[in-house]
C-alpha cells in the first residue's frame, strides 16, 4: 500500500524559497499567484494492505524522520 | 587532554578539527566512528563540520540515529563539553541536544568569507578565555546556517543567556547588514541550559594560524584547554 | 538491423564501421557497435587531435606520471607528489547547467583519487556568453551553484580559477574544471588490468539509464533538437562520492589492488577496455551481476551508461573479503563482475551468454586517428588589422579606468568564489580573487600554488601567439607567489575539427603550447580536448586552457597580489610597449575585437618569472600581480583594492599612434605580457632593482603605495586621479548587482 507524506513549513517560518518562487512568477506575469509555500512530498511503499495501518506507520514516520517539529508539520494520505 | 572528534559519512571537516587539537594545541585527539559507541576516553567532544549524511533530507537529520548519539547525549548529560561547529551544530539541534532549528540562508546561496561575531557569554567551556563583548574576526562556511527559534524558546534563549555569540559589523554592533544568513537575533552560537554543550556556525578551527589568515579561533580551543586544566 | 540510420545515430561514419568490421572479422551486433562507437566518438579516442597531442612536452625530471593515465602527476619532494588535471564539461553545462557542472566537478575529483591521492584543491575556467544577454544569468548562476553544490559537499576547496563573459560563448558555455591532489609518490596506483584470474570489481552508485550516448553527445554539435538530449545529462551525488573516496583511499593503502579507474566518459566500456589495454590484458564481466537501479536494462544501456559515481577495480586474487569489507564500512557494496584474462579482449556476458566480444586495442590504441585537413581561417588576416588612427578619440583615461574595473572580464567574481567554500581542509594560503591559488601542504613546511588561464579573443586573432600568451600567464600567475612552475595541463576548447579552418586554429594552438612548455620548462601531464563548441554552424573563439602547479619550499614566504603599507615602494617589472591588439580596452571602448596579441619573447619571460620567485624566496617584495587584462593601470588598482589606500604612480610615454590621447590610453592600457607589478619596503627597493638588472630584466620604480587616490601620470601629466574608494565600489558591485536578490 502507498502512502504519501506532505511536509511542509510551519506558517511563521520564513521561506525564501517560497518567496523567490513567487517573485518569478509574478515577473513572468502571472500575478494571479498571491503567495507561494515550498514544502516536500515523500512516496512510501508500506508492506501493509490495511489502510488503518499504513497511515499510523507513516505518521510514526513521519513524526520521527521525516518532519523536523520545530519548524514542519506534515499530512498523511493512504491508498491507491 | 583528549578530544574526541565524531565522524559521520559525509564529514569532511573531521581532519581539520584534529589537526588544530593535535598540530595546533598539542592535545590527544581521536576519531570517533559514528557506527561506534565508544567514545575512547575523550574529555570533550567534536562534532565537526561537513554534510553528513549528505545533508538528505535536512541538515544533520540522519545523523542523530548513529549509535555513536547515544553516547554523546549521556556524555552531556553527565556534563561532558560538546562543541558542535557548523553541522555539528546542526547536528546538535536535529538530536534536540540544542533547542531550535536550522534554515537555509535567506540569501539561497553557500557562503564563504570571514564575519565578526561579538562573545556574549563568557561562562561556556568553549569561550570562557575570551573577554564579555569581545570581538573575533572567524570564517563562516555554509548554506543552511539561518538559526530560527519560535518566540517562546527565543524568548527564553535570551532571558537565560543561552546565545554566545552573535554576528555583528567589526566594531561589535549587531546590525542586519553584517548578518550573513539571516538568522534570528544575529545568533551564530547558542549553548544549552546547562552550558556544557555549544553549537556554533562559525568554523574555529578555521582560525587557529596565522598563515591561513587568522588566529581569532584559538581563543574557542584555548578556553576548552584551560577549562579542563582547571578541572 | 545496422544501416546507415543507425550507424548516423552512433557517429561512426561508413569507412569506421568497415574497420569495426575488420577488427572482428564479422559485423558487430548492436552492443558492440555501442561499444565502438563511444570508444571512437572524439571525446574518448581523440581522433582528431593525437596527431597533433603528440608533439607536445611530456617529460621532465620532475615528471612522475605524463599522458596516458587518468591524471598527470609531478614531483614535489619528501616523498610525496602533486597529481593534477583539468577537464570539460562544456555540452552537458549548457543543456543542464547545474548538474552538468556538478558532474564536471565529480569526474575530475574522481580521476584524482583514482590515482591514489587526496584531493585538496580545485580550480575553474568558466565563459558565458555577454553578462546582459537572455540566458546568461541563467546558466552562470546553474553553474556555480553545481560547481559549489558538488565541491563544498565533498569538502574540496575551490581556491580559484577565471570567468569570462564573451558574445561567443553564448551558445556554448565552457566549464573547465582542474583538480589536485596529494599522493606518496611511491603509492600512485594505475589504471591497469593484470593477473589472469584477478577479480574484476564494481563499486560505487547503481547503474541506470543516465547519461547513454553522452560521449557522442559531446561530440556533436547543437542545433534545435538539442532539446530532446536532456536524457543525456547525468545527476551527480557528492555524498556517494565522498563515501567513494574515503573507501578507495583505504582500499589502496591494503596493496590488495592490482589497478583502479573510475566510470566516467562511456563507463564500463571505457573503464573495462583502458584497464585492459594498459596491462595488456583481457577483461571478461557478465552484466547480470552489475547492480542496476533501473528494470529491464539492456547489456547495451549497462556497458554505455554514463551513471556518476562508481569505480572499476582489479584487486589481487585472495584478497576478496578484505576489499569488500573496507568498503562495506563506508556502506558501500563492491561487488564482483568477472576476471581479468589473457586474451586481450573485452567480453561482456549476460547471464553467462556471450553479447560482446572485442579485442581490446581496437576500442583504445587503435582506435582511428586521423589527419584533418587543415587551412587559416577566412577572417583572420582582415582581423589582424588595426588601424588606431581611425577610431575616434577614446574617453578620459578617468572614465575608461571605471568602465574597465566594470567591465564583466575584470569585475571582482567575489559574489562568484563567495558561494564557493574555499576554506575547508584548513590549507588555503591565498584566497581566491588574488592571483593563484595556493594551498599548504600539511605535514611539510611547503606550499603549492595553481592557476589556470586562457584567452579565447588571443587566440581568435593568433592562434598559436594566444596560445604561447596562456602558458606564459598560468605559469606568470604562480611564479608571482613565490612558487617555481613544475608541470602543467591543458583543456583545449574548440570547434568543428572537420573544418579545415578550425583543425588550424587547434594545431596552431598546439604548436604554441609546446613551444612555450618547452621554453618555461612545464611539460603537460596530461589533459582533455573538447570538440564540437559550435551552435548552428558558429564556433567559439578557439580556447586552450592552461593550469599550471609550481611549488614553494616555505609556505611561510607565499606572498598575494595586494599592496601592504602606504609609503611602500611600487616597481613594474618587465616592459610596457602599449600594444593595444586584442585587448580589453579595445572591446570595452570600441567594441572591436582586432589586431595582433601582445608580443612575447619566451627567454625574457623565463627570466622574469625566475626573477619573482627569487625575490619573494629572499623576501624583498611584499606582493605581485601579473599584468594582464586591462594593462597596468587595472592591475595597480587591482592591488590596491582592499589594501586600505590608494597608489600613486608615474610611467613613461609611449608612442604607438600620432593621437596623443590614444598614446596615453596605450601606456594606461596596453596589454603588453612578461610584466609584473610588484611592491616592496623602501628599504628593498634597490636590491629588487639591482636583481632585476643582473637577471637582464627592465625594471623601473614607478610609485608608492597610500593615500586615498589612483593617480597615474604618464610622461609627466596626469592622466588618472580618482577617489580609490570609488573605483573599489565600481570593481566590486559590477557582477553582485546582476546577480544579487536579497530576498529578505
Amino acid at each position: 500500500m502507498r502512502a504519501r507524506v506532505f511536509v511542509t513549513l510551519k506558517p511563521s517560518v520564513f521561506d525564501p524559497q517560497g518567496k523567490t518562487i513567487a517573485d518569478a512568477l509574478h515577473s513572468l506575469g502571472y500575478t494571479g499567484v498571491a503567495d507561494v509555500r515550498q514544502g516536500k512530498y515523500f512516496e512510501l511503499e508500506l508492506a501493509t494492505t490495511e489502510a488503518g495501518q499504513a497511515r499510523q506507520l507513516a505518521a510514526e514516520v513521519a513524526d520521527k524522520v521525516l518532519a523536523n517539529p520545530v519548524i514542519e508539520s506534515y499530512r498523511v494520505e493512504v491508498g491507491e | 587532554m583528549r578530544f574526541g572528534i565524531v565522524v559521520f559519512p559525509g564529514s569532511n571537516c573531521d581532519e581539520d578539527a584534529f589537526h588544530a587539537a593535535k598540530d595546533v594545541f598539542g592535545q590527544e585527539a581521536e576519531y570517533l566512528w559514528h557506527k561506534d559507541a565508544d567514545l575512547k576516553g575523550s574529555d570533550v567532544v567534536i562534532l565537526p563540520g561537513g554534510f553528513a549524511h549528505g545533508d538528505y533530507l535536512r541538515t544533520g537529520a540522519m545523523a542523530r540515529f548513529s549509535p555513536i548519539m547515544a553516547s554523546v547525549r549521556a556524555f552531556a548529560e553527565r556534563g561532558g563539553p560538546v562543541l558542535g561547529i557548523c553541522n555539528g551544530f546542526q547536528i546538535l539541534l536535529e538530536s534536540g541536544l540544542l533547542p531550535g532549528a536550522m534554515l537555509r540562508n535567506r540569501s539561497l546561496k553557500y557562503r564563504c568569507e570571514h564575519v565578526y561575531l561579538r562573545v556574549e557569554q563568557t561562562d561556556t567551556p568553549f569561550t570562557n578565555a575570551a573577554k564579555p563583548g569581545q570581538v573575533l574576526r572567524i570564517p563562516i562556511g555554509h548554506g543552511e546556517g539561518n538559526y530560527y527559534a519560535p518566540p517562546d524558546l527565543l524568548k527564553s534563549l535570551e532571558d537565560n543567556r543561552q546565545v554566545v555569540l552573535r554576528y555583528t559589523d567589526p566594531q561589535g554592533r549587531v546590525d542586519d547588514a553584517w548578518n550573513p544568513n539571516g538568522s534570528v537575533n544575529a545568533i551564530a552560537s547558542i549553548c544549552n541550559e546547562r552550558r556544557n554543550v555549544v553549537g556554533m556556525m562559525p568554523h574555529p578551527e578555521r582560525a587557529c594560524e596565522a598563515l591561513l589568515g587568522g588566529e581569532d579561533g584559538r581563543l574557542v580551543f584555548e578556553s576548552i584547554v584551560s577549562a579542563m586544566a582547571s578541572r | 538491423m545496422i544501416d546507415s540510420a543507425v550507424l548516423e545515430r552512433h557517429g561512426v561514419t561508413r569507412e569506421e564501421y568497415e574497420r569495426i568490421v575488420g577488427f572482428l572479422g564479422r559485423e558487430p551486433n548492436l552492443t558492440e557497435l555501442g561499444i565502438f562507437s563511444v570508444m571512437w566518438s572524439e571525446h574518448c579516442s581523440y581522433k582528431s587531435s593525437r596527431v597533433h597531442l603528440k608533439t607536445l612536452p611530456t617529460e621532465g625530471p620532475q615528471v612522475l606520471q605524463g599522458p596516458g593515465e587518468n591524471a598527470g602527476a609531478i614531483d614535489i619532494g619528501e616523498g610525496l607528489a602533486a597529481v593534477f588535471k583539468i577537464e570539460s564539461h562544456n555540452h552537458p553545462s549548457f543543456i543542464e547547467p547545474y548538474q552538468g557542472a556538478a558532474t564536471g566537478v565529480g569526474g575530475i575529483i574522481r580521476d584524482i583519487f583514482t590515482m591514489g591521492a587526496r584531493p585538496i584543491a580545485l580550480l575553474n575556467s568558466l565563459r558565458f556568453g555577454e553578462l546582459g544577454a537572455p540566458g546568461t544569468k541563467r546558466l552562470v548562476e546553474g553553474v556555480v551553484a553545481g560547481i559549489a553544490g558538488y565541491g563544498n559537499s565533498i569538502g574540496i576547496p575551490t581556491v580559484g580559477g577565471e570567468i569570462m563573459f564573451e558574445p561567443g560563448y553564448a551558445g556554448n558555455p565552457l566549464v573547465n574544471v582542474f583538480c589536485l591532489g596529494i599522493a606518496r609518490a611511491s603509492d600512485i596506483v594505475k589504471g591497469v588490468a593484470s593477473g589472469v584470474g584477478n577479480p574484476v570489481y564494481y563499486v560505487g552508485a547503481k547503474t541506470g539509464r543516465d547519461g547513454i550516448h553522452g560521449a557522442t553527445m559531446a561530440s556533436a554539435e547543437f542545433d534545435d533538437s538539442s532539446a530532446e538530449k536532456r536524457p543525456a545529462v547525468q545527476v551527480g551525488d557528492p555524498f556517494m562520492e565522498k563515501l567513494l573516496l574515503e573507501a578507495c583511499l583505504e582500499v589502496m593503502k591494503s596493496d590488495a589492488l592490482v589497478g583502479i579507474q573510475d566510470m566516467g566518459a562511456a563507463g564500463l566500456t571505457c573503464s573495462t577496455s583502458e584497464m585492459g589495454s594498459r596491462g595488456g590484458a583481457g577483461i571478461e564481466i557478465d552484466v547480470a551481476l552489475v547492480p542496476q537501479r533501473e528494470t529491464g536494462m539492456t547489456p547495451y544501456e549497462i556497458m554505455l551508461s554514463e551513471s556518476q559515481e562508481r569505480m572499476l577495480l582489479v584487486a589481487k586474487r585472495g584478497r576478496e573479503t578484505e576489499v569488500e569489507r573496507i568498503f562495506e564500512k563506508w556502506d558501500l557494496h563492491a561487488v564482483r563482475i568477472g576476471d581479468v584474462t589473457d586474451d586481450g579482449r573485452l567480453r561482456v556476458k549476460n547471464h553467462g551468454a556471450v553479447v560482446a566480444d572485442i579485442p581490446n586495442r581496437a576500442l583504445t590504441d587503435e582506435a582511428p586517428v586521423y589527419r584533418r585537413p587543415m587551412a587559416a581561417p577566412e577572417y583572420i588576416e582582415e582581423a589582424q588589422r588595426l588601424d588606431l588612427a581611425v577610431l575616434p578619440a577614446p574617453p578620459s583615461p578617468d572614465r575608461t579606468l571605471f568602465r574597465l574595473l566594470a567591465s564583466s572580464t575584470i569585475a571582482s567574481k567575489r559574489w562568484v568564489y563567495r558561494q564557493y567554500d574555499h576554506m575547508v581542509r584548513t590549507n588555503t594560503i591565498n584566497l581566491p580573487g588574488s592571483g593563484a591559488g595556493v594551498v599548504r601542504v600539511k605535514g611539510t613546511s611547503r606550499a603549492l600554488a595553481m592557476s589556470v588561464d586562457g584567452n579565447g579573443r588571443y587566440c581568435y586573432l593568433d592562434p598559436k601567439r594566444g596560445a604561447i600568451l596562456a602558458v606564459a600567464e598560468a605559469a606568470r600567475n604562480v611564479a608571482c607567489t613565490g612558487a617555481r612552475p613544475l608541470g602543467a595541463t591543458n583543456c583545449l576548447n574548440f570547434g568543428n575539427p572537420e573544418r579545415p579552418a578550425i583543425m588550424w586554429q587547434f594545431a596552431q594552438a598546439v604548436a604554441g603550447i609546446g613551444e612555450a612548455c618547452r621554453a618555461l620548462s612545464v611539460p603537460i601531464t596530461g589533459g582533455n580536448v573538447s570538440l564540437y563548441n559550435e551552435t548552428d554552424g558558429k564556433p567559439i573563439y578557439p580556447t586552450p586552457v592552461i593550469g599550471v602547479v609550481g611549488l614553494l619550499g616555505d609556505a611561510e614566504r607565499v606572498v598575494g597580489t595586494r599592496f601592504a603599507d602606504a609609503g611602500d615602494a611600487i616597481v613594474l617589472l618587465g616592459e610596457s610597449r602599449g600594444e593595444l591588439g586584442g585587448a580589453e580596452y579595445l572591446k570595452v571602448v570600441y567594441d572591436l575585437v582586432r589586431g595582433v596579441p601582445p608580443a612575447i619573447d619566451l627567454d625574457r619571460e623565463r627570466a622574469l618569472q625566475q626573477l619573482v620567485v627569487e625575490l619573494v624566496e629572499q623576501r624583498l617584495i611584499r606582493s605581485a600581480h601579473d599584468c594582464a587584462d586591462g594593462g597596468l593601470a587595472v592591475t595597480v588598482a587591482e592591488c590596491a583594492f582592499g589594501s586600505g589606500g590608494g597608489a600613486d604612480v608615474s610611467i613613461d610615454s609611449i608612442s604607438i599612434s600620432s593621437q596623443s590621447a590614444m598614446n596615453e590610453a596605450a601606456a594606461l592600457f596596453g596589454e603588453s605580457a612578461s610584466r609584473i607589478v610588484v611592491s616592496a619596503a623602501p628599504s628593498h627597493v634597490q636590491a629588487v632593482l639591482d636583481r632585476a638588472a643582473a637577471a637582464g630584466v627592465p625594471a623601473r620604480a614607478i610609485g608608492t603605495v597610500g593615500g586615498a587616490r589612483l593617480r597615474f601620470a604618464v610622461g609627466g601629466r596626469v592622466a588618472v586621479d580618482v577617489a580609490v574608494d570609488e573605483a573599489e565600489r565600481i570593481w566590486s558591485t559590477t557582477i553582485e548587482s546582476h546577480f544579487a536578490r536579497r530576498v529578505a
